[in-house]
């Protein structure tokens, strides 16, 4: 693995959890912000879905694996 | 001490085709054939040491039907030491062998990448109007599922036994923050329509607490014994009960946090008491409480939730690492590997105590459930509408621009210019190296190669055969100065002290 794949995943995003308690605040407006996306993706999602959900979920068989 | 955890995943996907009428055999080699022929990987797999049918517990029960190896199939092996193949009727992915649950993130996601890039290769062959898709779920809504397999070495001396029961304990619970959730129920005896939404993607194909199957009757423990490695030093505990993930924090979890329970039991440390009463059932009754409040029963009697129970597994993982560290989880690249899976387990399992804040953007549960309640309410759907499913099935999509996860602002781990790298490049810290290495200079002498050999045509006598029987040997910090002085694969054999094909006795920790 290259130098910069080590560099850039040996520091998994974890916040503390001490830290984590006085963020409340912080934590709140990232629910804001994941509500507002969220409502985003209602206003388009039609278009992403597929276009029959009843024949595309029906025809949605696979064989068991393993 | 317990072992260094080397891990990894196998993930099989689910695979359609649309404008025409083809086989999901026939599909999902066509997705290999072109990914690995476009790529020049198509080095051939060597089934000689594959034992999928041996059971851990020494003895095999007369019904059990064990797995069959196909060895027709598309089989490839990538440069980054990862194994491409159909295995039934499904592309499959296993990433090469890692020694961190950040590194399996990344090769997972590699494997999301190659997968990606097989549907575009394929795709442009076809006609108009032909596609094949890909999910990365784990089952049809009809009962049908397929696996993401996790693998993780753990020592041969340790009695299976004991293993098998403490594990069953986190593999139930660890659900409320591995699950990918599911819309509906495909447990036999539900009565229609009586789950709308689970935490588990599998929790419902689970019939039996131990066993060799992986296709039915599926126990929550596997006793597959095929260690890929030394079988005197190690297993190679094969778990089945996972979900396939979207979310990256998930599988770092799932990973992370098994390999330190792992450690945990090899070192005498799990709490003894925690030992569930009914397991399968108790699987179901997880995967439907998405209020994570519903009690299980212990066997000395006492109830408790899966967090509660949760709770108690990373308060001993806590204290387990205040007495003896988590060296066998942190590498030298990764040395804080373990501090870190402590940290998001606790922020984790305290967000989920608050009916999960915090944790939106890193659990697939709880992300498809948010999608799929927001949407209801918007429509006015009732609980068993298609569109449902259909959210559902879209979450696991690996179509760039379909795939519903991409868009609820999940939490990386990864960056993509690291993924494209990980596609090709091995991770340096096992035996992997080696494999990913050889196959990279030399793909054109390289004959076969699977988890535990390569074999070489140099040209000149016989084959010449590399037995991998360590998975910690074979690093990059051992071959490197190796590699840097062979440039034939010739120079590479005699420079290993094979000039004969008769080997089997020859171990590569004997040269490195």
């Amino acid at each position: 693995m290259s130098e910069k794949i080590r560099k850039s995943v040996s520091n998994p995003e974890v916040t503390p959890v001490e830290v984590i308690e006085d963020l409340a605040l912080v934590k709140n407006a990232q629910a804001e912000n994941l509500k507002a996306d969220l409502d985003n993706l209602l206003d388009e999602i039609d278009s992403i879905l597929e276009t029959n959900a009843e024949d595309f979920v029906n025809s949605y068989v696979q064989k068991g694996g393993e | 001490m317990a072992l260094p955890k080397v891990c990894g995943i196998e993930t099989e996907y689910g695979v359609i085709s649309r404008g025409f009428d083809s086989s999901p055999i026939v599909a999902s080699s066509v997705l290999v054939n072109a990914y690995a022929g476009a790529f020049k990987q198509n080095i051939q797999w060597d089934f000689g040491d594959e034992t999928p049918d041996r059971d851990a517990r020494g003895f095999a029960l007369e019904d059990a039907f064990p797995p069959e190896v196909e060895t027709h199939m598309a089989n490839s092996v990538l440069t980054n030491g990862a194994r491409y193949y159909v295995d039934h009727a499904h592309p499959e992915i296993s990433t090469p062998e890692c020694r961190t649950a950040t590194e399996v993130v990344l090769y997972d996601r590699a494997g999301e990448e190659i997968i990606k890039e097989s549907m575009k290769r394929a795709n442009a062959l076809l006609p108009d109007l032909h596609e094949i898709i890909t999910y990365k779920n784990n089952s049809d809504g009809k009962g049908n599922s397929y696996g993401c397999h996790e693998n993780y070495l753990v020592a041969r001396e340790l009695p299976f036994g004991q293993l098998a029961t403490f594990i069953t304990t986190h593999f139930v619970t660890r659900q409320i923050y591995c699950g990918s959730g599911k819309v509906g129920s495909e447990f036999l005896t539900d009565k229609a329509d009586a789950v709308t939404y689970q935490i588990s993607q599998r929790a419902d194909f689970f019939e039996e607490e131990i066993g060799l199957e992986t296709t039915i009757r599926r126990p929550i423990v596997n006793t597959r014994d095929e260690p890929h490695c030394d079988p005197d030093k190690y297993r190679r505990l094969h778990v089945i009960v996972g979900d396939a993930n979207m979310s990256e924090y998930a599988t770092y979890l799932k990973v992370g946090t098994t390999s330190i329970v792992l450690a945990m039991i090899e070192d005498g440390a799990f709490p003894p008491q925690l030992i569930i009463d009914g397991p399968v059932n108790a699987m179901r009754t997880v995967s439907r409480d998405i209020s994570m409040s519903k009690a299980i029963r212990l066997s000395n009697g006492e109830l408790k939730t899966s967090l509660e129970i949760q709770f108690l597994i990373l308060e001993a993982a806590e204290k387990y690492d205040a007495e003896c560290g988590l060296d066998c989880v942190n590498s030298d690249d990764f040395p804080l590997e373990g501090t870190n899976i402590l940290l998001l387990w606790r922020e984790t399992l305290t967000n989920l105590s608050n009916g999960g804040v915090g944790s939106f953007d890193t659990i697939d549960w709880l992300a498809k459930m948010r999608l799929i309640n927001a949407y209801q309410e918007k429509n006015d759907l009732a609980p068993n509408d298609a569109r449902l499913k259909a959210l559902d099935l879209q979450y696991h999509d690996m179509r760039t621009g379909k795939n519903l996860s991409d868009r609820m602002n999940l939490r990386r781990l990864i960056t993509q210019g690291d993924a494209d790298i990980a596609r090709t490049e091995p991770p340096q810290s096992t035996r992997a190296f080696f494999r990913g290495m050889c196959l990279q200079r030399w793909p054109e002498f390289v004959v076969s190669a699977n988890w535990d050999c390569l074999i070489f045509d140099v040209g000149d006598g016989p084959l010449r055969r590399i037995p991998m029987m360590e998975p910690l040997k074979g690093t990059r910090a051992l071959t490197e100065d190796l590699f840097k002085s062979c440039s034939t694969p010739m120079e590479l054999v005699l420079a290993l002290g094979l000039e004969h094909s008769e080997l089997t006795s020859f171990r590569i920790s004997d040269v490195f």
